[in-house]
């Protein structure tokens, strides 16, 4: 019994087929107490008045956005060393949704950013990366929708994806060398004992559960989709053989 | 390997072979943008990098199609994966000659079109380092993409939107490198970090460049 055994994408789909209203309930759940106790039951900002709640939007999209590209990653290092096409197949699903986040983060950080920086738009070097980010996940997408055969797009689509990730970390460093930023620090991270204050923080976490959830059933359904594409097109070029 | 740089070279110089062009397009880049944004000496002077660099970036990535499918439509390139040369090398100097060709012409002719940008003369030294450093980078990224989409039709755009953003740190360290030259400020470690890209795409690009075309000819 191994993790591998679902690369069979029948077994996956059986798998999925199980897990997935769970995935689906938590991400509700999570989104419904993040969103609404973030919403109605916390605070204003002392300095930022009602625009902070865009932080139950805001950061956990950006999360995501992120997280979905290094998940590609892995998904197209597993697809070239171990030829699995589910891995290949949820790493192409997994691109539009990443393409969304990234808007999403974008967009919410535009409407955040008038009222309280007074403008849409500053070349910040985040705000300018996370943009980055955008170009290239629309090269990868592109890409995909651009080659016919099924396993030379996972291939190449494999490869940029490793290349560039390369290079849009490279483009992270660069873009900090190149401008001082105007964005505040990183809400969340790890090594910091205190990070948003706690009224904000806990209906955060719930709303980031809720997006990592989102995130991994839509990436769930587009893998299902994506396998039951293969096989039906698979049939038809059986049945044009006959 | 000297005998396919000197073929990619002679076919690159010999009419039709597009050589020029790149220098051209350049040149029209330089023209268009006082035209776009006013005759004004001191503003042109300050965005005079930012456009070098861009007008040398978007002639590489109009040329890069050509390093691969002329070879890929006529079943030269699968004679030359065949070869007993490495297809690693085949990559490395087919990106080698596309520098050759449209890189260092523009390398050598930027610090006059520099001078129409309102550069001092004692600032262009800076731009032509900056470029003569930062350029190679730009053929080895793009051959990387060029290989990428040598087998669709009508890739050029798709091509664009690939190698354009790979070409980000390398246009954002070139121009820091020029632009903070011309400023008289240090640029040591800009410097330092734009040759590492460069060097780092020409000795390591190609095997993944190589990987993407093996796939593509399969």
């Amino acid at each position: 019994m191994s993790i591998w055994e679902y690369a069979n994408p029948v077994k996956f789909l059986k798998l999925s087929d199980k897990v997935l209203p769970f995935f689906a309930g938590f991400s509700i759940i999570g989104l419904a107490i993040g969103l609404f106790w973030g919403f109605f039951f916390t605070p204003d900002d002392y300095r930022q008045g009602s625009t902070v709640k865009i932080i139950y939007l805001h950061v956990p999209a950006a999360l995501m956005a992120i997280n979905a590209w290094f998940m590609m990653l892995v998904a197209s290092v597993i697809w070239l060393i171990r030829r699995h096409h589910v891995s290949a197949l949820a790493a192409k699903a997994a691109a539009p949704i990443g393409v969304t986040m990234t808007m999403v983060a974008l967009i919410t950080g535009a409407l955040w950013g008038q009222p309280m920086w007074g403008t849409w738009w500053a070349w910040d070097p985040r705000l300018t990366s996370f943009l980055i980010l955008f170009l290239f996940y629309l090269g990868y997408v592109a890409l995909w929708s651009a080659i016919d055969n099924p396993d030379t797009a996972a291939d190449l689509t494999s490869m940029l994806c490793i290349v560039g990730s390369v290079f849009a970390i490279l483009s992270r460093y660069a873009v900090n060398f190149w401008n001082q930023g105007l964005h505040q620090g990183a809400s969340l991270s790890l090594d910091k004992e205190k990070n948003v204050a706690d009224v904000f923080y806990q209906p955060l976490l719930f709303s980031i559960f809720g997006f990592v959830f989102l995130f991994l059933t839509l990436v769930l359904i587009g893998t299902r989709t994506e396998i039951r594409l293969r096989r039906t097109e698979a049939l038809r070029l059986r049945k044009d053989r006959e | 390997m000297m005998a396919l740089l000197q073929r990619d070279l002679i076919l690159a110089i010999r009419a039709g072979g597009g050589f020029g062009l790149g220098m051209a397009f350049f040149l029209i880049v330089v023209v268009l943008v006082p035209l776009g944004i006013g005759p004004d000496m001191v503003i042109l002077a300050k965005v005079s990098v930012g456009i070098l660099w861009v007008g040398a970036l978007l002639a590489c990535v109009l040329s890069l199609d050509r390093i691969f499918s002329l070879d890929y439509d006529d079943g030269t390139l699968e004679l030359l994966l065949t070869s007993p040369i490495p297809c690693e090398a085949v990559v490395a100097v087919k990106a080698f000659s596309h520098w050759t060709t449209t890189g260092l012409p523009l390398v050598i002719i930027s610090p006059i079109l520099g001078l129409f940008l309102g550069l001092q003369a004692g600032d262009l030294k800076w731009l032509f380092v900056s470029l003569f450093l930062g350029t190679p980078a730009l053929s080895a990224i793009g051959a990387f993409g060029a290989a990428l989409t040598v087998g669709i039709r009508r890739g050029g755009l798709l091509l664009s939107l690939i190698v354009l953003p790979l070409y980000i740190p390398t246009l954002v360290f070139g121009s820091i490198v020029a632009s903070t030259g011309v400023a008289d400020l240090s640029n040591n470690s800009a410097l330092l970090i734009l040759s590492a890209i460069t060097l780092v795409a020409f000795s390591i690009l190609p095997f993944a460049s190589a990987v993407v075309l093996r796939i593509n000819l399969r």
